[in-house]
């Protein structure tokens, strides 16, 4: 490839922002302790939301709550297991508490998934956004409504 | 109704003082590692106290060692009053901590440059220095002059922080001996500091820890040797007051 093909690549590399950084945070709206309208309207995929679950990089969920994720070995104790939490909440219940269950206890451990990052004390700067976009909120709500 | 009642219990605040009384993170090792720390041959946190050791008796730039005061491998240093650090200090008008009392001394007894905070060499004498008071308990005293800054390490303790939004009192306070994926959540003691981390293979300070914590919380660290990182660990190891000192202790 001639040099200046490589620099020009090279330039749009680095100058290029970050994916999660396109993405600006969608306001919501809690009503009686849930959030009924999908996040910017987006439908999620309940494949994708078991996977976000399991991953430690993203919901890790399981390092703190119980899940039907047999082949994940060490689940957390220190929440409640969400087996059947599907039947217990209401797809919109279940919408606030992984956008934000300080809403429903403020005092709780679990992060907002979807919070306010303008509301980070001391944010690391490569982690200034929600912890999951919006997509993948909708992908995990998808996948704890079929927690039957 | 009964959607109800799950509300109210997940209103509730869940085991609002989850101890009384102060348990090592050595009680949650598995056995193997108790055994390994408790044994100065098997332990590898050894090295870096032999490096410490070689670094106490080598003469600084007017020919005086550590040594030269404190004894041949400071036979004379009192694990009682090592087990007082961080001390207040008046000149300073704050708290000393034991790292910046030993680069007090290099730099006023031995006419040396003073070393940056947590540098490998003062870690290394620091860990040193702290094993001679293995088995003393920690004993520092927050009832006079240190109140302020025990305060502010209680608040920082008590703040969330970063992307994650939580606490250190989260995990090392309210789910104590619960599991977070692999782990059980200790109290997250100071007294097996400096200690050796396996995850690193290398002795870690106790500001090398905290950097860690942050990371963890995908927050942005302090300093170290800055205030805040001083305050939380005068703020600690009074949390931890009777525990015996374990260093070089090992974690993960
Ligand atoms: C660091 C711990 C932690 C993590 C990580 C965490 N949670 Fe939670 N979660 C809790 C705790 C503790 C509660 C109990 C209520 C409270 O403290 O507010 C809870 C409550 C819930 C509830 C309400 C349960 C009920 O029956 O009312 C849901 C739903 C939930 N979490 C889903 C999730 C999902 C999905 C994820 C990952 C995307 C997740 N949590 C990650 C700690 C956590
Ligand atoms: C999300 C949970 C969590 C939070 C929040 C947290 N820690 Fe920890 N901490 C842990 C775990 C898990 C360990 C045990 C690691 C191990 O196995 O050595 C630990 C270990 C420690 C230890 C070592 C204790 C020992 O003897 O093993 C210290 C000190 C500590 N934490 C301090 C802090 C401080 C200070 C903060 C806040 C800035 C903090 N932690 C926040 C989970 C947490």
């Amino acid at each position: 490839m001639p040099r200046a093909a490589a620099l020009i690549v090279l330039c749009c590399l680095v100058a290029a922002p970050p994916l999660r950084a396109q993405e600006s945070y969608l306001a919501w709206q809690a009503d009686n302790l849930a959030i009924e309208a999908p996040l910017g309207g987006l439908r999620g995929d309940a494949a994708r939301g078991r996977a976000i679950a399991a991953s430690r990089d993203k919901g890790n969920c399981i390092s703190c709550h119980m899940l039907p994720i047999p082949e994940e070995p060490m689940h957390g104790t220190l929440a409640p297991p969400l087996f059947g939490v599907g039947a217990r909440l209401s797809a919109g219940e279940l919408r606030l508490r992984v956008v934000d269950e300080k809403v429903v206890n403020p005092e709780t451990i679990m992060p907002a998934f979807y919070g306010d990052p303008a509301r980070y004390y001391r944010p690391h700067p490569e982690f200034a956004a929600t912890i999951l976009t919006a997509q993948e909120v909708e992908d995990v709500v998808a996948y704890l409504v079929t927690l039957q | 109704m009964k959607r109800a009642a799950y509300l109210l219990l997940a209103l509730l605040p869940l085991h609002a003082a989850a101890w009384e009384q102060p348990v090592s993170g050595y009680a949650y090792l598995p056995e193997q590692v108790q055994a390994m720390q408790d044994d100065p041959i098997e332990n590898p946190g050894m090295f870096a106290v032999d490096e410490g050791r070689a670094l106490f008796n080598t003469p600084g730039y007017n020919g005086k060692s550590c040594a030269s005061c404190h004894g041949t491998d400071g036979m004379k240093l009192e694990p009682q009053s090592l087990a007082r650090y961080p001390v207040y200090s008046a000149a300073r008008k704050g708290p000393l901590t034991l790292q910046q009392r030993i680069n007090d001394c290099r730099e006023n007894r031995l006419d040396e440059f003073p070393l940056p905070y947590d540098d490998a060499d003062l870690v290394r004498l620091e860990t040193f220095v702290r094993h001679r008071a293995r088995g003393a308990k920690v004993n520092v005293d927050v009832s006079g002059p240190l109140r302020p800054w025990y305060e502010a390490g209680k608040v920082l303790y008590h703040t969330r922080i970063g992307q994650l939004d939580m606490a250190c009192t989260h995990c090392h306070d309210r789910y104590v001996d619960l599991r977070l994926r692999d782990q059980v959540l200790n109290q997250g003691h100071s007294n097996a500091f400096p200690a050796h981390r396996l995850l690193s293979g290398d002795i870690s300070s106790l500001h090398g820890k905290f950097r860690d914590c942050y990371a963890t919380l995908r927050a942005l660290p302090f300093e170290v040797g800055s205030d805040e990182f001083i305050s939380l660990e005068v703020y600690l190891n009074a949390r931890g007051n009777g525990l015996a000192i374990e260093t070089p202790g090992i974690r993960r």
